[in-house]
């Protein structure tokens, strides 16, 4: 589904492509910061101590969240200075993307780039000898790593949205509410195997996002009629 | 093995040069740019990353390349046209490179993937004479500093010696060079390339079929690349082409040495074409002095060209000839090719450059594009097929490298339109590769690694 959204809606764009990348460079940056504390805290700790280790996890885990969302506030604020840069080079004196439309591809981006990581790895060794999970792990591996991946790339673009629109208009109890909602999922994620706790809620709050977002966009339930009912 | 060797041998003289060549783009003429920069200002400092700035400096460059000769009012009323375009045009320029960067990429990817001939080592190119199967980490790092010199040096004495030759005129012998070297990539390599990927695959093939297809291939490719053709199949040539050079770069090169060259290769770019004494500088200069373009090495363009011999007599078709150039070989050493952008070719086969002035007219309604050295295709290409050959986090890493490769593309499209003169295009992109490359595969592979174990979601 996201590769739909993708190639549906900014593929024709060069403009989105762009923001797309960078959105996407933008994650992977946070990413690797991430990584390298993570990384160091491993090193100075022990590592035969089980519960240390799992509790550096979610340490990572946890502060990976909070980068993440650092760097979406950076990117908002590179994008505002684009779009300043863009109506001044326009004839006509006005953008030819708005900064809606960029928290859109911005969510876009990091989601792609976060289900991409989150997902490849795991696809090239589908296709090589059916051996994941052999050792008494969920069968179910495959469809809820999907699923989860899915409900996180559709979350970030929701979280784009919310999180521009919060800069936008100054709320910051939008930009919290996101992180927090960020942190949730994240944190459901730490029920896995028991897939229970981590699918249900995550959806539950994309759905929440969704409409959230919809609702920003200037959507209403009448446009919502109206388009599904392909009245012009 | 050894006639393989040799025959690359050779290929790398005029890669060498034919790259150096490339790289030379001629700047933006002077009193045009003098035009630009003052509209330029206002646009610049609005600039941020990958924006439509960079749309803005193709365009211009391309029309302060197309010639000084002469039409300076025409070239005032055309520029400011050519604003107004510029932002629809920019951001489109960049993803007209984006595209076949791309594309070249998961060429070089995918084959490193499924064809195993290209990951094994099988000895290494007489450029890169110290092997690296030694015992202590010192004496490989050692080894590998010495690779990098040789190479290095060999291509800095190709690129004076095409200077040279394009200083005094013997276009003759670049172009018997250009031809026999694309002879040679077209032929050999793709017949070596496809017995592996038939072999791999345990597809039957036999002899008759081989010869016809690699004949087609070889004939079709050498006339869109040397002569004529439309553009779409010239750019497919020009891609396929580097991906073949990379994939022999990464077969060839022993592992710390490549990274090292791509390390060398970007500041050695950076020298080149930004000193005032370098090779490419001065062969751009010259170039300019003589108001004619850069000798059609190896360059990529994203649109469509005009070939001087077209705009003079008549009509000349506005529109696709392309010329196609002998990309893999030159663009293989030297990529050290600047970005330009420049909407003027001359036609590989008339040596003698005419005068571009007729064009001029019609360039305002031509699609300026941006052009990049092959050999730059090439370098990031190694650099990804490296990335996804021998990173152990497999496709992470590639994944990483690649996105950090096309915002450095982006970012120095951003510079081009700032400078509005050539620039070299491997520095930044290769830095943010080799960067990300190491960092995500020693740092982000544990991490990821440990939280798909967990399945846990950041």
């Amino acid at each position: 589904p996201a590769l739909g959204l993708f190639l549906f809606t900014i593929a024709h764009d060069p403009l989105r492509i762009i923001v797309l990348i960078a959105g996407a460079f933008f994650w992977l940056a946070s990413l690797l910061l991430s990584s390298l504390i993570w990384f160091i805290t491993v090193k100075a700790s022990n590592p035969q101590d089980e519960p240390l280790q799992k509790g550096l996890l979610i340490f990572g885990v946890m502060f990976s969240v909070l980068l993440q969302e650092a760097f979406r506030f950076l990117y908002y604020k590179l994008l505002r200075k684009a779009i300043e840069g863009l109506v001044a080079l326009s004839e006509d004196g006005c953008s030819p993307i708005s900064i809606q439309q960029m928290a859109y591809v911005a969510g876009v981006g990091f989601g792609l780039m976060s289900g991409a990581f989150s997902m490849i790895n795991l696809l090239a060794d589908a296709l090589g000898p059916g051996t994941v999970g052999i050792h008494g792990d969920s069968q179910l591996y495959f469809l809820t790593s999907a699923f989860m991946t899915m409900v996180l790339i559709f979350l970030h673009t929701f979280w784009g949205i919310l999180f521009f629109h919060g800069c936008e208009h100054r709320c910051w109890w939008e930009i919290t509410a996101v992180i927090v909602m960020h942190l949730a999922v994240s944190g459901s994620t730490f029920c896995n195997p028991l897939y229970m706790g981590s699918l249900v809620p995550s959806y539950l709050l994309m759905a929440t996002a969704a409409t959230w977002a919809y609702l920003l966009s200037g959507g209403s339930a009448q446009n919502l009629r109206r388009f599904l009912l392909c009245k012009s | 093995m050894i006639t393989f060797m040799n025959n690359s041998d050779s290929e790398e003289e005029p890669c060498n040069e034919r790259t150096s060549l490339m790289s030379a783009e001629s700047p933006p003429v002077p009193s045009y740019q003098d035009g630009l920069q003052a509209s330029e200002a206002g646009e610049a400092q609005a600039h941020r990353k990958r924006r439509t700035g960079s749309s803005r400096s193709p365009n211009n460059i391309a029309d302060g390349d197309t010639s000084d000769s002469g039409v300076p009012v025409r070239e005032s009323v055309l520029e400011n046209e050519e604003e107004e375009l510029t932002l629809k045009y920019g951001a489109k320029h960049v993803i007209m490179l984006f595209v076949p960067v791309t594309l070249c990429m998961i060429v070089v990817v995918a084959t490193i993937k499924s064809v195993r001939f290209y990951t094994e080592k099988n000895g290494q190119l007489i450029y890169t004479p110290f092997s690296e199967d030694t015992p202590s980490v010192g004496q490989r790092l050692l080894n590998s500093v010495l690779n990098t010199i040789i190479m290095i040096s060999v291509i800095v004495v190709m690129t004076v010696f095409l200077v040279l030759l394009y200083k005094y005129r013997c276009y003759k012998f670049i172009h018997g060079w250009l031809i026999l070297s694309s002879l040679m990539l077209l032929f050999l390599f793709t017949y070596i390339y496809l017995g592996e990927v038939l072999k791999t695959y345990n597809v039957a093939m036999d002899y008759p079929t081989l010869f016809l297809v690699i004949w087609n291939f070889g004939a079709v490719g050498m006339i869109c690349i040397h002569w004529k053709g439309p553009l779409q199949l010239q750019q497919a040539y020009l891609i396929m082409i580097s991906a073949l050079m990379a994939l022999v770069f990464i077969k060839y090169l022993p592992e710390w040495s490549a990274w090292v060259i791509l390390g060398a290769i970007s500041i050695y770019d950076l020298m080149a074409v930004l000193c005032p004494k370098g090779p490419l500088r001065m062969l751009v200069e010259t170039a300019q002095e003589r108001n004619e373009p850069i000798f059609p090495a190896l360059i990529y363009s994203s649109a469509m060209m005009w070939t001087v011999g077209m705009a003079k007599p008549d009509t000349a078709s506005r529109g696709p000839s392309q010329q196609t150039w002998d990309a893999a070989e030159d663009g293989r050493e030297n990529h050290r090719s600047p970005l330009h952008a420049d909407s003027q070719m001359s036609e590989t086969r008339s040596p003698v450059p005419t005068r571009p002035t007729t064009s001029f007219e019609e360039l305002e309604e031509e699609e300026r594009g941006v052009k990049l050295g092959l050999g730059d295709f090439i370098f990031y290409s190694v650099l990804v097929g490296k990335a996804a050959a021998t990173a152990s986090g497999d496709w992470n890493t590639t994944l990483a490298c690649f996105v950090a490769i096309l915002i450095g593309l982006c970012l120095t499209l951003l510079l081009l339109a700032v400078f509005k003169k050539a620039l070299p295009a491997l520095p930044i992109s290769i830095t943010f590769g080799l960067v990300f490359y190491f960092s995500t595969d020693n740092l982000v592979r544990p991490f990821m690694d440990t939280l798909a174990f967990h399945q846990l979601y950041i």
